[in-house]
C-alpha cells in the first residue's frame, strides 16, 4: 500500500527544488525594484536602545535603498544556488530563514526611509509578546498531534483560557489564581477534546470546529450575563514585568528576552521541554510512536488512548495559558471573541512548522513579527493604507507555504481514532 | 491500512471501502440497514411487507438511524442549553438556594424558566399560535407565516455557505475559507450593484453571476495552489479570510473605489434597486427569490454530486487521493474544479444576502456566514439535502435567539443559540455518546465518515 501510494504520488518533489528557487529570486527582486527603487532618498535608521536603558548603544543609520539592492542581491544569489547546488535539510531551512529575513530588514528600510528612527527594540517586544499565544497554542497543538489527535480546538482552548484566567483574577483579586483557572479551562477543553475524540472515536477536525463554535458561545454568553453587567468580574489586573537580574541588563537582547511577564519565561520552558522530551526522551519517542503507527506502539506494550488522553489535556494545559496572556498577561480585560482568530495562525504556525516545536517557533515568530508590523509601520511610513499593510503577515504566510514550505507529512496517524483490534 | 479513518467502533459497510469501487452514493446508515433486512430475508411473502417496515421502524429508532441520532442530539442540546438558561437566571438560582425548604418552588421556577425561553424561541422563528388566533377574528393570514418566512431568510445564506464547505469536504478538503469568498462575491455583487446600469432583470442575473465568480476566483486560487505547490488549503483558506477582510476594510474607506459618498464609514452605497432579488409574492412575509436559489443550488450540487463523472470524481478523490491517482482520475484538477465550485457557492450567498436582506455592504456584513457554513455541513453530514435541512435549523435558531433576547429583555442573550448550534452538532458527530445516553443498541456509522478526515486528506 505504502510503495503504491509512493509511486503514484504526484511528482511534486522534483518542482519543489525550482518552485523553492523561483520564491527566492521573486524575493530578492521585489527587494530591489519595489523596495529598493520605491525608497524615498535618504538613510534608514534603527535605535537599539529604549530611551529608559543605562547603556545607550548609537544610532544606527544606512543608505535605505543601496541596503535593499544588497539584500536583494543576496536572496537572488541563494536563489540561483538552490536551483543549481543540492542542499541539505539543514541548509534549506537556513535558506528560508536568511530569504525571509532579507525580505524583512528591506521592508523596515522601505519603510524608515527618510522618516524617524524605527526602535528596534520596541518592535522585537511587540514581536514577542504577539507571538506568545500563538507559540504556546502551536505547542499545545503540537502536543496532540503527534499523538495522533488533530487539535483545530486551540482557537477554544485559547478563549476559555483568556475568559476564565480575566473572571477568576478579577474575583478572586488574585492574579495567579487567574492563570491557574485559565490553565484548567483550557485543558477542560482538551478533556473534551481527548473524550470525544479517543473514546467517542468522533471525527477530530469536525469535533475541533465544534468545539470553538461551543466556547466562543458559552464566552459570548457568559460575558453578556456576567461581566457586562457587573464590572468587578472584569477589572482588567495584569501581571507587572520582571527583569532578571543580570541578563536585563544586556544590550539589545536584555530588554527584548528578559525583561517581560511571567508568560515569556513560562514560554521558554514550555519551548525547550517539549523540544528536548519530543525528540530526546524516552517519553517522546512513545508519544511519537503512538502518532505514527499506534498498532505497533501498541503492540510493544505502550498504552496508546492513555498516552492520547495525557497528551491532549497537557496540550489543553498550555493553551489555556496562552489564552490566560490574551488577557491578564497583556491587555487585561476579556472582550468577547477576544483570540480573534489566533488559534487557527496557532495551527497554521503548527504546519508551517512541519510539526516540531521549532518549526512552530519560527513560524509562530514569523507571524507575529507581521502582526507587529501592521501596526507600526502605518504609523512610520502611511504610503500604503493600514488594511493593505495588515495583509503583509497573511500574504507572506502564503508565499512561504505556497512556495517554500508545499506539501508537509503531518504524524502518519493523525486524526485516526485507535481501536484496538 | 486503508487510507479512510474508521470513525465508528463497527463502521457500515458503505463507508470502509474504497469510493473508487462504489458507483452508487454511499447509503446513509438508516436506509443501509433497510436493505440489509430485506435482504437478509429474501423468501417471505409480499402479505408480511407492512409488517417487514414495522420492524424497520423499531430497528431504526432503538439501534439509532442517523435520523433518530440527529433528533435524540437536538433534544440533549436543548436539555443542556436549558441547564445553562437556569445557572444564569437570578430568579432561579435564588429559588434554588432555599430548595430544602421549597422544593416545589425551586422546581416550578426551573419549568418556568426554561419553558419561557425555548417556547419564545418556538415563537419567534417558527409559529406563534396568537397570530392563528387573531386571524381567525379576522387578523392577517400572513403573519401566520411571518416567522417561518424569517427563518428561511436568515437559512438562506447558512445554506449556501453550508453546501460550499459540505462540496468541499466531499472532495476531502476542509474549506475554512468560506468567509473570505463570500467577501470576494460580495465585493462583485455589490460593484455590479450600484456602479453599473442594466435592464431590470438582467441586472439581477449579473450581480448573482458577478457574486459567483467573485467568489469562485477566491476558491480557484486555493485550489490552484494546493494543485500546483501542495500548498494545505487550511492555511490558505485562513490567510484569504484575512486578507479580504482587510481588502473589504480597504475598498469601503475610499470612496472612489466602494465607499459611499460623504460617508466616514465603512459602507457602501446601495445596490440599485434593480439588482434586488425581489420576494415572491409580494410583500416581506414571504419567500425570497434568494432561498429559491439556495435551495436549487442544493440540487444541483446533489445532481453533481451523485450523477456526474466530476461528482463521482470528487468522491473518488476525497475517499483517496492516491486510489483516485492510481484509477486515472485527475487528482490536481478536481481540486481545483471543487475548490472554485465551493468559492462560487459562497460567493452566491453574499448574492443572497447583499440583493436580498441587506442591500448595502458594510465591513460587518460577512458576520458569521463562513464558520456558521462548517457547522451547517457538519450537521447536514456534508450532503446536499442534509445541508438545506441543517441551515433551516439553524435560520430558525438565530431568528429564534434574536426574539427570546428581546422577548426576556436580555435576561436569555442571543448568544444561547450559539451554543446550542454548537452543542447539537458535536452529539451529531458523536453517535457513539448519543447511544451511551439513551441506551440504544448497535453501531451502524452515521455517514459522516466520508465527509472528513485527517490533515493529508
Amino acid at each position: 500500500m505504502t510503495t503504491l501510494a509512493e509511486a503514484v504520488r504526484a511528482p511534486l518533489t522534483t518542482e519543489r527544488r525550482h518552485l523553492a528557487a523561483a520564491t527566492f529570486i521573486v524575493i530578492g527582486l521585489i527587494n530591489i525594484f519595489v523596495f529598493g527603487m520605491l525608497a524615498h532618498a535618504g538613510d534608514a535608521s534603527f535605535e537599539l536602545s529604549l530611551s529608559s536603558a543605562s547603556v545607550k548603544i548609537p544610532v544606527v543609520t544606512v543608505p535605505a535603498a543601496p541596503v535593499c539592492y544588497a539584500l536583494g542581491a543576496v536572496a537572488l544569489g541563494l536563489g540561483v544556488l538552490r536551483a543549481t547546488v543540492p542542499f541539505s535539510r539543514l541548509a534549506k531551512r537556513l535558506a528560508i530563514a536568511g530569504v525571509l529575513v532579507c525580505f524583512l530588514v528591506s521592508l523596515l528600510c522601505w519603510a524608515d526611509a527618510g522618516a524617524l528612527p524605527l526602535n528596534v527594540i520596541i518592535i522585537s517586544q511587540g514581536t514577542i509578546s504577539a507571538s506568545i499565544p500563538l507559540i504556546l497554542g502551536a505547542l499545545a497543538g503540537c502536543l496532540c498531534e503527534r499523538s495522533g489527535v488533530i487539535n483545530i480546538a486551540i482557537e477554544g482552548q485559547l478563549l476559555s483560557g483568556a475568559f476564565t484566567a480575566a473572571i477568576v483574577a478579577s474575583a478572586f483579586g488574585g492574579l495567579w489564581v487567574g492563570l491557574v483557572a485559565g490553565s484548567l479551562a483550557g485543558g477542560l477543553v482538551g478533556v473534551l477534546l481527548a473524550v470525544f475524540a479517543i473514546t467517542y472515536l468522533t471525527d477530530q477536525i469536525v469535533l475541533g470546529v465544534v468545539l470553538n463554535v461551543l466556547v466562543l458561545g458559552m464566552t459570548n454568553y457568559l460575558y453578556d450575563r456576567l461581566m457586562s453587567t457587573n464590572p468587578n468580574y472584569n477589572t482588567g489586573i495584569t501581571f507587572g514585568s520582571i527583569k532578571i537580574p543580570v541578563l536585563s541588563e544586556i544590550p539589545i537582547i536584555g530588554p527584548i528576552f528578559f525583561d517581560s511577564n511571567i508568560f515569556l519565561y513560562i514560554t521558554y520552558i514550555a519551548i525547550i521541554v517539549i523540544q528536548v522530551a519530543l525528540f530526546h526522551s524516552r517519553w517522546g519517542l512513545r508519544v511519537r510512536a503512538v502518532g505514527e503507527h499506534p498498532t505497533a506502539a501498541d503492540t510493544v506494550g505502550i498504552s496508546v488512548l492513555w498516552i492520547r488522553y495525557r497528551n491532549v489535556i497537557l496540550g489543553g494545559l498550555l493553551a489555556g495559558i496562552g489564552g490566560a496572556y490574551l488577557t491578564i498577561g497583556s491587555v487585561g480585560s476579556f472582550i468577547p471573541d477576544i483570540s480573534s482568530g489566533f488559534g487557527y495562525i496557532a495551527l497554521a504556525a503548527l504546519i508551517f512548522g512541519r510539526w516540531t516545536p521549532l518549526g512552530a517557533l519560527g513560524a509562530a515568530l514569523l507571524f507575529g513579527f507581521c502582526e507587529e508590523m501592521a501596526l507600526v509601520l502605518p504609523t512610520v511610513n502611511p504610503v500604503l493604507p493600514a488594511p493593505i499593510m495588515n495583509t503583509a503577515p497573511y500574504v507572506a504566510t502564503i508565499i512561504a507555504v505556497a512556495g517554500l514550505v508545499g506539501k508537509v507529512r503531518p504524524p502518519k496517524a493523525d486524526g485516526q481514532p485507535y481501536v484496538k483490534a | 491500512m486503508t487510507e479512510t479513518p474508521a470513525t465508528g467502533p463497527d463502521p457500515a459497510p458503505a463507508s470502509t471501502g474504497s469510493a473508487g469501487a462504489q458507483p452508487a452514493e454511499p447509503a446513509e446508515a438508516g436506509s443501509a440497514e433497510a436493505g440489509q433486512t430485506e435482504l437478509g430475508t429474501p423468501g417471505k411473502p409480499a402479505g408480511s411487507r407492512a409488517r417487514l417496515t414495522g420492524t424497520v421502524i423499531i430497528q431504526a429508532i432503538t439501534q439509532g438511524s442517523s435520523a433518530v441520532i440527529t433528533i435524540l442530539a437536538i433534544f440533549l442540546a436543548l436539555v443542556v442549553g436549558g441547564i445553562l438558561i437556569v445557572f444564569s437566571d437570578p430568579v432561579v438560582t435564588k429559588a434554588w438556594s432555599t430548595f430544602f425548604s421549597y422544593p416545589f418552588y425551586a422546581l416550578t421556577q426551573t419549568w418556568d424558566s426554561v419553558s419561557f425561553a425555548y417556547s419564545q424561541m418556538f415563537e419567534g422563528a417558527i409559529l406563534n399560535p396568537s397570530t392563528v388566533s387573531a386571524a381567525f377574528h379576522g387578523g392577517s393570514i400572513a403573519a401566520i407565516f411571518y416567522p417561518l418566512s424569517s427563518t428561511c431568510a436568515q437559512a438562506t445564506p447558512l445554506i449556501l455557505t453550508g453546501l460550499s464547505v459540505a462540496i468541499a469536504f466531499r472532495a476531502g478538503l476542509f474549506n475554512i475559507g468560506a468567509a473570505g469568498q463570500w467577501v470576494g462575491g460580495a465585493i462583485v455583487a455589490t460593484w455590479l450593484g450600484f456602479g453599473v446600469s442594466l435592464p431590470p432583470v438582467i441586472h439581477v442575473i449579473v450581480c448573482v453571476i458577478g457574486a459567483f465568480v467573485g467568489g469562485a476566483v477566491i476558491g480557484w486560487f486555493v485550489g490552484l495552489l494546493k494543485a500546483k505547490t501542495g500548498a494545505h488549503e487550511v492555511i490558505v483558506t485562513i490567510m484569504l479570510n484575512y486578507i479580504m477582510y482587510d481588502l473589504l476594510s480597504y475598498l469601503l474607506s475610499h470612496p472612489t473605489l466602494l465607499q459611499e459618498p460623504h460617508q466616514t464609514n465603512e459602507i457602501a452605497p446601495f445596490i440599485a434597486n434593480d439588482a434586488n432579488l425581489a420576494h415572491v409574492g409580494g410583500p416581506p412575509p414571504q419567500v425570497g427569490i434568494g432561498f429559491l436559489i439556495a435551495v436549487a443550488a442544493a440540487l444541483a450540487v446533489a445532481w453533481l454530486l451523485s450523477r456526474t463523472t466530476t461528482g463521482f470524481e470528487f468522491r473518488t478523490v476525497g475517499a483517496s487521493p492516491s486510489a483516485a491517482r492510481t484509477a486515472g482520475i485527475n487528482v490536481e484538477r478536481s481540486w481545483i474544479l471543487v475548490m472554485l465550485l465551493a468559492g462560487g457557492l459562497a460567493g452566491l450567498s453574499a448574492a443572497t444576502v447583499i440583493q436580498g436582506t441587506n442591500t448595502q455592504l458594510t465591513f460587518n456584513s460577512y458576520g458569521t456566514y463562513g464558520p456558521d457554513g462548517i457547522t451547517v455541513a457538519l450537521l447536514g453530514r456534508a450532503r446536499p439535502m442534509g445541508v438545506v435541512l441543517a441551515g433551516l435549523l439553524f435560520g430558525a435558531l438565530h431568528v429564534g435567539g434574536t426574539y427570546v433576547e428581546a422577548a426576556t429583555l436580555g435576561q436569555v442573550p442571543a448568544d444561547i443559540v450559539q451554543v446550542l448550534e454548537g452543542l447539537i452538532v458535536l452529539f451529531v458527530a458523536a453517535p457513539a455518546l448519543i447511544r451511551a445516553v439513551f441506551r440504544l443498541r448497535s453501531t451502524a456509522g452515521t455517514g459522516l465518515e466520508a465527509a472528513a478526515k485527517g490533515w493529508s486528506g
